[in-house]
């Protein structure tokens, strides 16, 4: 099963590779890792998304504890929650294709950046689904490049991963 | 007044009371050697590769349950080191490797013995530090022995670039410590205690199992005070000899690979299976799909990863074995009463008659030296009192089942990483600890090699280990893989050319000795223990093709042993 594992990180040089190194030395999947510094400076939130039975995961996220640089950690799959993730892909379109191109990326409530006079940057963010449907809706098109932020999220109950 | 960056470490590991440090000196870590010429709080001992230094320290912590520190230089000091630190790291054993750095401008740019040691050693230590400040140095070493001796311990290091041990700051080593992310020890919850000690009244075929976490929390008191209460057998595993005493008829022996058949048949068909501070570990458990198929599971560690984690708990308790054998203790005094010897009766029964089977029964030679008859004799001569180290083989399987260990702390060995050359070092941080305790490093002419260098240190430190080196002239138990896998194609399990050890012993200054005779064992041990200030290396010359007995290999149960032929089972 697919299990979002958020993680509140000691702000300190190499805890990134703490984490990745733990992942790959014991030979956990990782679909994608984000990692960035939240409002406390002291501290980085990462999101792992991983996939795993529920001894695996159980393994993962008590193998994550015991790193010392990790404050807390929630697996947020766990009860409800939010799950975004950011997506810009540069499309390159013919000129009757633009039309389209807007009526698409509308109905996903994305954004068109014009970048020249037929390449287009569609910036999008949501659920994974949702951006994997956008990418399948702009199967004609040609895209020629496309970055992934990588899911984050957050619990949707009033609870807060916070350090004690 | 202010000090250097290399003074507060040699003031901060003073502080923490640290007496020995084992290192070797090199061009990043020179301000830290000046700062110890400058005192003699702190002694320096210099090793000859630093392998050895890891080594020397872990047995000097094995042996004492104080942290073991290192001192090592950049790039190969650091990569020399390595192998130690993960043999420290696998048995849990507290450790802080102080290692040199080029200079802070230089990290990154391929310097001269530059290496990214935070990076190489991750995956084998608790914790690591680089330290960018000279004022961070003092609360770095803080948090570095905190981490290494609390929860579950292990090796922490921390590397510091040259540059920062030149410079100046005031020396203030922090009273306490707080660390938001590393709260290693919760007590445990008195309703799994309860659990816990209702499953162990209801047993009808229990068995305590232990390991090294019974070592490292010195809970061997309570441990046996607990099984003579309950009347269960207890087996313990290679990293916890000694918890329980060898001859007491509760002891059952130590179990796994190389365990005997009633510790093994007992796992096998136990219903009740008490684990503390032991991990389940492949070597333990054999085949897991064949493990312990009928038995309810009790598992009692301080780390909470190695709860299910190859064999799932019923019961789990995430504590200090210490605390949690004193609960037990406390809660089976109250319910005294319902302690029933006769629900295990028929357990023993079965016990009894699989002890019977005597597992460990070998030939006895009069022509040639059996390797297990020297280990009984170094129990007999050393009144069974020695410090025993030993490096990784068929030696190290013989010394583990024959020596017969009383007491935790006196069987020093890498049982987790299984590395070779571990013994020689590791003895010398033991005769350290125990400057007038018998010391013996039971080893091979295979192992031996892998640190012989550390005899030199030897002499110049009179450390007057005894060596007993089975030396049967092959890689034993790689021999006996072969043997039994391989149809016995000894492919480069055999030694050609092996040195003269005795007249090696005495190139180093020490005493040699040759035994071929087994009328000649006893005889030779009594007068090598009887050299108090020698280190006296006693050459053993051993049946050639003997075997480690009884043994489960990959891939089988506890129920599949294979029995030395001729054996009565």
């Amino acid at each position: 099963m697919r299990h979002i594992i958020s993680i509140l990180l000691e702000n300190e040089s190499g805890a990134l590779s703490r984490v990745s190194g733990l992942f790959s030395a014991r030979g956990y999947n990782i679909e994608s890792l984000t990692v960035a510094p939240t409002n406390d400076p002291t501290l980085s939130r990462m999101t792992i998304v991983t996939v795993g039975d529920d001894r695996k995961i159980d393994q993962i996220e008590k193998q994550l504890n015991k790193l010392v640089d990790v404050a807390a950690l929630h697996d947020i799959t766990i009860g409800g929650h939010l799950e975004r993730e950011v997506m810009l892909a540069k499309v390159e379109v013919v000129d009757d294709q633009i039309a389209d191109l807007e009526r698409v990326v509308e109905a996903f409530n994305g954004e068109l950046i014009t970048v020249a006079k037929t390449t287009f940057i569609v910036q999008m963010s949501g659920s994974s689904e949702k951006i994997d449907e956008l990418l399948r809706s702009l199967s004609q098109t040609t895209i020629t490049e496309v970055a992934r932020s990588g899911v984050i999220g957050l619990s949707s109950g009033t609870d807060a991963l916070t350090v004690s | 007044m202010q000090f250097t960056g290399a003074d507060i470490i040699v003031k901060s590991l003073n502080e923490e009371g640290v007496e020995y440090v084992f290192g070797y000196p090199g061009g990043a870590a020179l301000h830290i050697y000046d700062a110890f010429h400058r005192q003699d709080d702190v002694e320096h001992i210099l090793v000859r590769h630093e392998q050895g230094a890891t080594h020397a320290a872990d047995g000097y912590a094995r042996a004492t349950g104080k942290p073991g520190v290192v001192l090592v230089t950049s790039g190969p000091g650091v990569t020399n080191a390595i192998t130690g630190i993960a043999t420290a790291y696998m048995d849990s054993i507290p450790m802080v490797v102080i290692s040199g750095q080029v200079m802070k401008p230089l990290i990154g740019y391929d310097a001269f013995q530059e290496i990214d040691a935070v990076g190489i050693s991750r995956p084998c230590v608790k914790h690591n530090f680089l330290i960018q400040n000279v004022e961070d140095i003092a609360v770095t070493i803080k948090k570095a022995f905190h981490l290494a001796c609390s929860g579950r311990p292990g090796p922490v290091l921390v590397d510091v670039p040259k540059d920062i041990t030149a410079q100046l700051a005031d020396f203030i080593y922090p009273e306490t410590l707080s660390m938001r992310s590393y709260q290693p020890v919760e007590p445990a919850k008195s309703s799994d205690v309860l659990t816990a000690v209702e499953a162990m009244l209801n047993a009808k075929k229990p068995i305590v199992y232990t390991g090294g976490g019974v070592v490292l929390a010195h809970a061997q008191q309570e441990l046996r005070d607990m099984v003579q209460k309950l009347g269960f057998p207890c087996t313990n595993t290679l990293m916890g000899l000694g918890a329980y005493p060898h001859d007491d008829p509760l002891f059952v022996g130590m179990l796994g690979m190389h365990g005997t058949y009633e510790a093994n048949m007992a796992m096998h068909e136990a219903d009740l299976i008490i684990a503390l501070g032991a991990r389940f570990d492949d070597r333990i458990t054999g085949s897991l799909d064949n493990f312990a198929p009928h038995a309810k599971i009790l598992h009692v560690d301080i780390d909470p990863s190695v709860i299910d984690k190859n064999i799932k708990a019923d019961i789990a308790i995430v504590a200090d074995v210490k605390e949690v054998l004193t609960s037990f203790n406390k809660e089976l005094a109250r319910r005294s009463d319902d302690i029933n010897s006769e629900l295990t009766k028929q357990w023993w029964q079965q016990i009894n008659d699989w002890r019977g089977l005597d597992s460990l029964w070998y030939h006895e030679d009069s022509d040639v030296i059996k390797p297990q008859a020297v280990v009984q004799a170094l129990h007999k001569v050393t009144g069974g009192q020695a410090y025993v180290t030993s490096d990784v083989g068929q030696h190290q399987m013989y010394a583990a089942q024959f020596y017969g260990f009383s007491d935790t702390h006196r069987w020093i060995n890498s049982g987790g990483l299984g590395t070779m050359g571990f013994g020689l070092p590791a003895a010398m941080g033991v005769k350290f600890a125990h400057r007038d305790a018998d010391v013996a490093c039971v080893t091979g002419e295979g192992s031996i090699q892998m640190c012989i260098q550390e005899l030199a240190t030897c002499k110049q430190y009179d450390l007057p280990v005894k060596i007993i080196n089975l030396n049967n002239r092959y890689l034993g138990m790689v021999r006996q893989w072969q043997e039994f896998s391989y149809e016995k194609r000894y492919s480069n399990s055999y030694m050609d050319s092996l040195p003269d050890f005795v007249a090696l012993a005495e190139a180093y200054g020490h005493v040699g000795m040759i035994i071929d005779k087994p009328s000649d064992v006893e005889g030779a041990l009594k007068e090598a223990f009887a050299m108090k200030d020698r280190l006296v290396f006693m050459d053993f010359i051993t049946d050639q093709e003997e075997n480690v007995y009884p043994m489960i290999e990959a891939g089988k149960g506890h129920h599949e042993m294979r029995l030395r032929p001729g054996s009565k089972a």
